[in-house]
């Protein structure tokens, strides 16, 4: 068995056993990164000497007696449109923000640095985390690592390649209307979105400020919940983080939830769903069965194409005013030639933004410009609170909501990328979570035929990733998929 | 909905992005069938519903007015693609001639 086999919460152990070093941790994952990344581009950049100096810290410390943290000695992957003061770029994969280097950590850095974390690189994402497929980066495509030719799924796609072909043991996503999940269940590995809320987005290059959310990746239910232990909490700096105590997440994660009631949507089983991926979800509720659980018929009437329509006004709206910032003064990308100020924001935005986040920012302009604003803006709004009611109706009902994560498995590479709304079909399960705020987390549930992963989604109200995880929990200690690795990283280790 | 070729020329210059002929065209194309999609919507009754944009009961968040370190001059200044002293540098925005 090879290190990079090691989950993090066994990584953990033998680290704070004296079993492993820190520096041997850190050095086994860059040793992978090289191997592997060729073929994945997971990362958009590998901060060797930074990684090796900070293990060697732990390791000191650790030899010192001194407490190091949740996360002693793990190195961990961080979606690049998070800040670094580390002398990395940070460029959410996007032209525009050109060489910038952030002069100041995220919240969710400066967490991972208190609690021990080693920081090995940072990963690919579409740019500006628009996207569905990690194909929109102004930096090259990110692949599937259990089949080069097709897409890892997205935006946090470099994160979840990452963790899937065991380059590292966890990372760090972020999602807006599926980011994190979706990817997850196309690379066969655990992502979760919380609460919105439950993780500061101080430091998080902001796309949709009231979807965004970040969350962990990992093989296994544990990791992101050691993750997300390490990442939670109230931050003044994000005045939308909210002040609740976090639970003990690891302490609880072995107790079923029993008696569970399992809502599941019609909505989520209808057309447009691969036939494999329904089989292989049907087979997961079905182990929930087994164990006890009930499951209940429930309608999310709003929750599918209407929640796509409202979340690409919704995002699109808010896009238009976060990205405003890049205007060619501030940092980033100047275009060399123009007239005027005008001109100059002009020509440096239409030569620094790729295609994806063009149409995005002129959707949410227009949808906010006079005339359309009632029309488009006024009526997802309040779509926005038929959804929120959905949810609020289905959890007097039911403990948490079951269906598959995407509506398909892995698709090829440059098999959307022409039909832009063909893209935003992929989230048609994840968004509607976005929109209510509520938490979801996505559990590998089998393979296809052709074997590419299939992912679950569970859905739980609002502050409740205790019971979210171990419900998720139950599942994977009848159904351990996360043993499995792709065929590429196990090839001349 | 369909934006026509001249609506997608306003909103990229309301978005500030200069689009060249081809970009209209393909835009026009792809924005069109997004709102096509998007005018689902309007299937739904929303009269009487409140707009909801932020889904968690937020309030005003307030902290005593205490200065507290920010980034230095240098550190704000660090990125950006043109700078002179303490300043951001832009490009003329005044004619000569104009009056102040």
């Amino acid at each position: 068995m090879a290190l990079t086999d090691l989950t993090a919460c066994e990584m953990r152990q033998a680290v704070l056993e004296r079993r492993l070093s820190a520096r041997e941790a850190a050095d086994a994952c860059l040793a992978a990164i090289h191997r592997l990344d060729t073929k994945v581009k997971a990362f958009l950049s590998v901060a060797p000497e930074n990684a090796r100096r900070r293990a060697a810290e732990i390791d000191r410390r650790l030899a010192a007696g001194e407490n190091v943290g949740l996360l002693a000695g793990i190195p961990v992957a961080v979606k690049d449109n998070m800040c670094t003061a580390d002398g990395q770029p940070t460029t959410c994969a996007s032209r525009i923000l050109g060489n910038w280097r952030a002069p100041y950590d995220a919240h969710v850095v400066q967490r991972l640095t208190a609690e021990g974390a080693v920081i090995v690189g940072k990963t690919n994402l579409d740019e500006f985390a628009m996207g569905s497929s990690t194909e929109n980066s102004a930096y090259g495509a990110t692949r599937n690592p259990w089949a080069l030719d097709r897409v890892p799924g997205g935006s946090s796609g470099g994160s979840a390649a990452a963790v899937a072909a065991r380059m590292v043991p966890i990372a760090l996503g972020s999602d807006t209307g599926g980011s994190i999940r979706q990817p997850a269940a196309l690379c066969g590995v655990v992502g979760m979105k919380p609460t919105y809320g439950r993780v500061s987005r101080y430091g998080l290059v902001a796309f949709a400020s009231s979807l965004d959310q970040i969350g962990p990746f990992g093989r296994t239910v544990a990791d992101a919940a050691l993750l997300l232990q390490a990442t939670a909490g109230h931050d003044p700096r994000d005045s939308t983080s909210v002040p609740k105590p976090v639970p003990d997440y690891l302490a609880s994660l072995e107790d079923p939830v029993l008696p569970l009631k399992i809502g599941v949507p019609r909505e989520f089983f209808g057309e447009g769903l691969d036939p494999e991926v329904g089989k292989r979800v049907r087979e997961a509720l079905a182990v929930y069965e087994r164990l006890g659980a009930r499951l209940v018929e429930i309608a999310l009437p709003h929750s599918t194409d209407y929640a796509i329509a409202t979340y690409y006004i919704v995002a699109t709206s808010e896009a238009s005013s976060n990205l405003a910032r890049y205007d060619g003064v501030h940092y980033g990308y100047r275009s060399s030639d123009h007239t005027d100020m005008i001109d100059m924001y002009m020509r440096s935005r239409a030569q620094g933004f790729g295609d994806e986040v063009k149409r995005r920012i002129m959707l949410g302009t227009y949808a906010l410009s006079s005339g359309y604003y009632d029309a488009y803006y006024k009526k997802a709004l309040a779509v926005r609170r038929l959804i929120r009611r959905d949810f609020e109706q289905a959890f007097q009902e039911v403990d948490c909501i079951m269906g598959p994560t995407s509506p398909t498995p892995a698709f090829c590479m440059g098999e959307r990328t022409a039909d832009p709304l063909s893209m935003y079909l992929s989230d048609v399960y994840t968004v509607s979570a976005n929109l209510a705020a509520i938490a979801g987390i996505s559990i590998p549930c089998g393979f296809t035929a052709a074997g590419l992963p299939v992912g679950l989604q569970i859905i739980t109200d609002v502050f409740s990733e205790d019971r979210l995880l171990r419900i998720a929990r139950m599942y994977e200690r009848e159904a351990d998929w996360a043993q499995q690795a792709p065929p590429l990283a196990k090839e001349a280790v | 909905m369909a934006l026509s070729a001249k609506e997608v020329l306003k909103v990229g210059t309301l978005s500030r992005i200069r689009l060249t002929g081809e970009e209209v065209e393909k835009f026009s194309l792809q924005l069109s069938a997004i709102l096509e999609y998007v005018d689902k919507l309007r299937e739904l009754d929303t009269r009487g519903v409140e707009p909801l944009a932020h889904a968690l009961a937020l309030h005003n968040v307030l902290r005593d007015d205490e200065p507290h370190a920010g980034l230095t001059t240098d550190q704000a200044l660090g990125g950006a693609p043109e700078s002179d002293g303490d300043f951001f540098r832009v490009p003329r925005v005044l004619d000569e001639g104009a009056s102040a």
